[in-house]
């Protein structure tokens, strides 16, 4: 008799592995089938693009000491895509290096392999892509979502899916060409650490990432004020106290490990430092949609202002629109909250600061990812404009197929697996403390969730819209920017509104709502 | 009233009555095109209606989903069968109908029934506002960007016919093992299986061929009969025939089937046939079905008094005994021996080396290949192995009817004794096998077992067709994900009862991850790789010989071994 519900409670952890695997499975095919497609810079001379930077990074960090990796020598011509990522990057490529080496040394001969491009070579860097995805970001997902706790295995399994198939990552790293996932990853390795409160870890993991890509900064604060209001709770004067310093020693060990080649001269430190933060390259390059770059199309804020007040105002403005959440998170750590603040810290950071890459989205994705299955409307929502953002990056590698695709499938994924339309009430967007506040105010919350999905609609509608006229209509001669102005401006549009809701949930998620909750 | 509830659960198969199956094509043949247009259009319908279609949805992301996988598929790696279907657009394009078969401007001539030509020729009509280059006799190895867009795309939308014929098959499997856990329903299974199917993805989506939506005629048409609306699956499958001929290999199946449980109407009551229940009507039917397909087909040819040309070109029996790639069937085994023996009668000096013929096998120009120590084949010889083997599945559809699910069995092992000594074999057509032989896993343990064995041996003989390193992961990956779904998803779907392999069976199935390790990766390393390259396709195809000789082999045991009163306790 009792062997019925034993088989009962086995056959899910069976059901799962499998279901998990085939989930690994799909996403690896996804990618690979991706990086068939062609990839930055492919044929365009002389500069080509990061595929040839990765390359040359090789070539470099392979064939010259690791005194010069920083320096503009005559070997080492810094205005051909000199090295500008953190060492942690740079070990990385000089690995890859001595695999290309051993295949074929004129991959990365010095000088002489300027530009070198072809199919086997194509096949060797997106393989390193491919393995590093493999080996950090995909299994940081997977741990993620069996963490998740009060869901079912299927809910687990569907948004691992969603996440491993965001179109986003797998564009900018299978695509065009870059290895986000690495320092991604890491980022998401430090998320779980914390989230099983192994507090060192996380941190060693995050300062991994932060060395492998500067732009990790953006999810530094989030980091440093849950650590800091974890020290907090625990009291200053005694255990907090104590893992305040180990988890300051951590940080600093792991700092000192990644740089230990630098640390020999100050003027090395200092030179690397300023290859990180480039400060003289403006405001904004190309098309990004932050706000600076969607003001310039009404006031061109690059001409009025100095590049010194540049920096300072956005400097200023940064830090104002991160404050609220800083603070929130600092006197209130939560776990949810952490993931909260990593969202909308990275989505301050992306609209405000000082020289953002449009590829820098991929930052707020992947957290927004994190939260896929608490608010899985939102969510995709979000995760469609961003992917959506890099249009005219994709549509200029020759991804236009490739995106399409794999955009309609992840929002396919993202409707079967969390019915997302019907998830559009005030509470299932964890705004109900929020409408309870308006409601003194204001009445017209019973349409909310079909003024919500019509809102969706209507942005998907107008993104479809827009890449397919961005891929078939040539623009009038007057304006051949509108296109990929427009994608950007209606993308800063959509991150505004994503940032004020996001602060409004992390503002108004109090700990007596939650226990409103319970009780009621 | 059907559409609330689950379409598998709704209809438990044998009690159904006829009147309500009727219900079911008319109210679904457009929910698979309607999905087809894309996530905006599925979006459009907004919270309540997705609500209500939760139930049935599913079906629509599977086929959406695997729609999506082969547009990414679209930059891989082509064969030759890619310029095969562009010369046959040009020809069909440009050349009165009187030419068709006589054209040989390239190599690859029209080798397919007449209707398979009207396809093209249809097609041709949209190709020429893709690129008009393409539709040039000249333009040999043609493949322009809108090229390849217009052929890939011209084969993933005809997979739509596929996809419906799946749905309609999904509702004949019965639901009597009505889960709570959509992911262990038998449809939601087969649906998996049958459209995400590696080999057909393969095939037809990077090796480039149209099986997609022939499997789908010959699902339908199976689906038809299941369905006991004889007529239309009759004339499906002579439509079918006539766009590939293939298929004739499952025609005894077919043939039998119609002429036991339509053309005599009743049974006696211990299950045998009823003589006086002969319907000269149901007759007369049939063969006008068929005549008037071929009429339609042959017909003009026979005016034209070419139709000896047409036989000459689709029956090619110049071509050797195998493919330049052994198919793995019984000759693969036995040129396998003959090497060994030659080999063995070498090193023992029992064979003069002076009269061996030179030729390396699987060189892949050898046309004509000379067997050393045992006697040469004939074509003749494979024909009538052919219909030897066949014979005792056709006895047993006329002596055991079993309904539908015997159909099937028979039709299945017509596919495999032909795949196993038919005259020059190619490895794709162990899809005819495997897609039939999809319905039956999800409905009894024993066919299950059968069909992971054949399928994974199948599906890994077909590695071959694509060597090029950036396919080299996609075919594992998918492999793998297909080998890993079919697996553990019968397994959960029968694990009440007995394991579905031995650990015999298990061993051969593991052993085939160092072959493919060693054909791919060690193989090429080695020194032997200039001397014999043909060692690693030799080991793939013998070794895969063995696990679909053995699925035959234990496939027929079953079938006849099989007593007919069970089913009759079963109904």
């Amino acid at each position: 008799m009792w062997q019925v519900p034993l088989g009962f409670l086995q056959r899910p952890a069976m059901e799962k592995w499998s279901l998990m695997t085939v989930t690994v499975l799909l996403a690896l095919t996804v990618r690979w089938t991706v990086s068939l497609s062609s990839y930055s810079g492919a044929g365009k001379p002389p500069m080509y693009g990061d595929y040839e930077a990765q390359r040359h990074w090789q070539e470099v960090t392979y064939n010259l000491p690791i005194r010069q990796w920083y320096f503009n020598t005559s070997d080492n011509n810094l205005l051909y895509w000199g090295l500008d990522y953190p060492p942690l990057t740079a070990y990385h490529s000089f690995l890859c290096a001595y695999i290309a080496k051993l295949i074929n040394p004129d991959w990365i001969a010095l000088h002489a392999s300027r530009g070198y491009e072809s199919q086997p070579h194509k096949l060797f860097m997106r393989t390193t892509v491919f393995v590093a995805d493999l080996l950090i970001y995909i299994p940081a997902v997977i741990l993620y979502c069996c963490s998740l706790k009060e869901t079912s295995t299927k809910k687990q399994v569907s948004s691992a899916l969603c996440i491993l198939l965001y179109p986003g990552l797998i564009l900018i790293d299978h695509g065009h060409f870059q290895y986000n996932s690495v320092s991604l990853g890491f980022a998401l390795w430090g998320v779980l650490c914390l989230s099983y409160d192994w507090d060192l870890l996380g941190s060693v993991a995050f300062c991994l990432a932060l060395n492998y890509k500067q732009m990790e900064l953006y999810h530094s604060l989030p980091f440093f004020c849950y650590l800091l209001g974890k020290c907090f709770k625990k009291g200053l004067k005694g255990k907090g106290l104590a893992l305040l310093t180990k988890i300051a020693g951590t940080v600093v060990v792991s700092f000192a490990a990644c740089w230990l080649p630098f640390c020999t001269d100050v003027e090395q430190m200092m030179q690397v430092l300023r290859r990180l933060f480039p400060i003289d390259r403006g405001l904004f390059e190309d098309k990004v949609a932050n706000i600076w770059c969607s003001l310039s199309v009404l006031i061109k804020i690059k001409n009025i202002v100095s590049p010194q007040t540049q920096l300072k105002l956005s400097f200023a403005v940064t830090f104002l629109s991160l404050l609220p959440t800083c603070i929130k998170l600092t006197v209130q750590p939560s776990l949810r909250g952490f993931k909260l603040a990593l969202v909308s810290c990275a989505l301050s950071f992306f609209l405000f600061s000082f020289q953002v890459h449009e590829k820098s989205i991929l930052l707020v994705s992947v957290p927004v990812c994190l939260i896929l299955n608490e608010i899985p409307f939102m969510a995709t929502w979000f995760l469609l404009v961003s992917t959506f953002s890099m249009l005219p990056l994709l549509l200029k590698d020759g991804l236009m197929l490739a995106y399409t695709v794999t955009t309609l499938a992840f929002l396919l994924a993202c409707v079967a697996s969390f019915s997302i339309f019907e998830k559009t009430s005030a509470e299932d967007l964890q705004l109900k403390p929020f409408s309870l506040f308006l409601k003194r105010y204001v009445s017209w919350f019973k349409s909310f969730p079909r003024i919500v999905r019509s809102l969706f609609l209507l942005s998907v509608t107008l993104m479809g819209v827009l890449s397919l006229m961005s891929a078939t209509v040539r623009p009038p001669q007057r304006l051949p920017d509108l296109f990929p102005v427009s994608v950007s401006s209606i993308s800063c549009l959509h991150f505004l509104f994503f940032l004020v809701y996001f602060n409004i949930i992390i503002l108004w998620d109090s700990k007596n709502s939650r226990s409103q909750k319970k009780v009621s | 009233m059907w559409c609330s509830v689950e379409p598998g659960a709704a209809l438990p198969t044998p009690p159904c009555p006829p009147e309500h199956r009727h219900y079911l094509p008319r109210a679904s043949p457009h929910a698979p095109l309607r999905r087809m247009r894309g996530g905006a259009g599925r979006a459009r319908n907004g919270g309540g209606s997705v609500m209500a279609a939760s139930g049935r949805s599913w079906f629509g992301a599977l086929a959406l989903g695997v729609s999506f996988l082969k547009c990414l598929l679209i930059p891989t790696y082509h064969s030759t069968d890619f310029e095969v279907h562009r010369n046959w657009l040009a020809i069909t394009h440009n050349l009165p109908l009187s030419q068709w078969y006589y054209e040989a401007t390239s190599e690859w001539t029209l080798d397919y029934p007449p209707f398979f030509a009207w396809f093209e020729y249809a097609l041709s009509h949209i190709a020429k506002y893709f690129d008009p280059e393409m539709l040039v006799i000249e333009n040999l190895n043609y493949s322009s960007h809108a090229t390849i867009f217009f052929q890939r795309f011209s084969v993933i939308f005809t997979d739509i016919l596929f996809i419906y014929a799946v749905r309609e098959c999904c509702q004949y499997v019965n639901g009597k093992r009505a889960a709570k856990d959509i992911l262990e329903k038998p449809t939601f299974i087969l649906a998996v299986l049958l459209l995400w199917n590696f080999g057909l993805l393969i095939v037809d989506h990077i090796h480039f061929q149209y099986n997609g939506f022939l499997f789908g005629l010959m699902l339908l048409s199976v689906a038809r009969l299941c369905q006991k609306r004889y007529l239309e699956g009759a004339l499906l499958f002579a439509i079918l025939l006539h766009f590939k001929h293939i298929y004739v290999y499952v025609a005894p199946a077919y043939g039998i089937y119609l002429l036991r449980s339509y053309c005599f109407t009743a049974n006696n009551a211990d299950g045998s046939l009823k003589w006086r229940s002969f319907s000269f009507l149901h007759v007369t039917l049939l063969a006008l079905i068929v005549c008037l397909v071929s009429a339609l087909s042959l017909g003009p040819f026979i005016v034209l008094g070419q139709l000896p040309q047409v036989i000459s070109r689709l029956f090619p029996f110049k071509r050797g005994l195998c493919h330049a790639y052994w198919a793995p069937n019984f000759w693969a085994l036995y040129n396998a021996v003959d090497k060994a023996l030659t080999v063995v009668g070498l090193k023992y000096n029992l064979l003069d080396p002076t009269k061996i013929p030179k030729a390396s096998m699987t060189g892949g120009l050898v046309q004509e290949f000379q067997h050393t120590v045992l006697p040469s084949v004939t074509p003749l010889a494979t024909l009538i192995c052919t219909f030897i083997s066949i014979l005792p599945s056709v006895f047993c559809l006329w002596f055991k009817p079993q309904g539908p699910r015997g159909f099937l069995r028979c039709l299945v092992l017509c596919a495999l004794s032909s795949f196993m000594f038919g005259w020059h074999v190619h490895e794709k057509a162990i899809l005819l096998a495997i897609l039939p032989l999809s319905l039956l896993s999800v409905q009894r343990a024993k066919d299950a077992g059968i069909y992971l064995i054949l399928t994974t041996t199948g599906h890994f003989s077909l590695f071959p067709l694509l060597f090029t390193a950036p396919e080299l992961p996609i075919k594992i990956l998918l492999m793998l994900l297909f080998t890993v779904y079919s697996f553990s998803s019968l397994k959960s779907l029968f694990r009440r009862e007995r394991p579905l392999l031995n650990w015999l069976e298990i061993i051969y199935l593991v052993q085939l991850v160092p072959l493919e390790i060693f054909c791919e990766i060690v193989f090429p390393l080695t020194s032997w790789k200039l001397q014999f390259p043909f060692v690693p396709l030799l080991l793939t195809s013998v070794y895969c010989a063995l696990g679909v000789t053995y699925a035959w082999l234990k496939l027929y045991v079953c079938v006849l071994t099989e007593h007919v009163f069970v089913r009759q306790k079963a109904e």
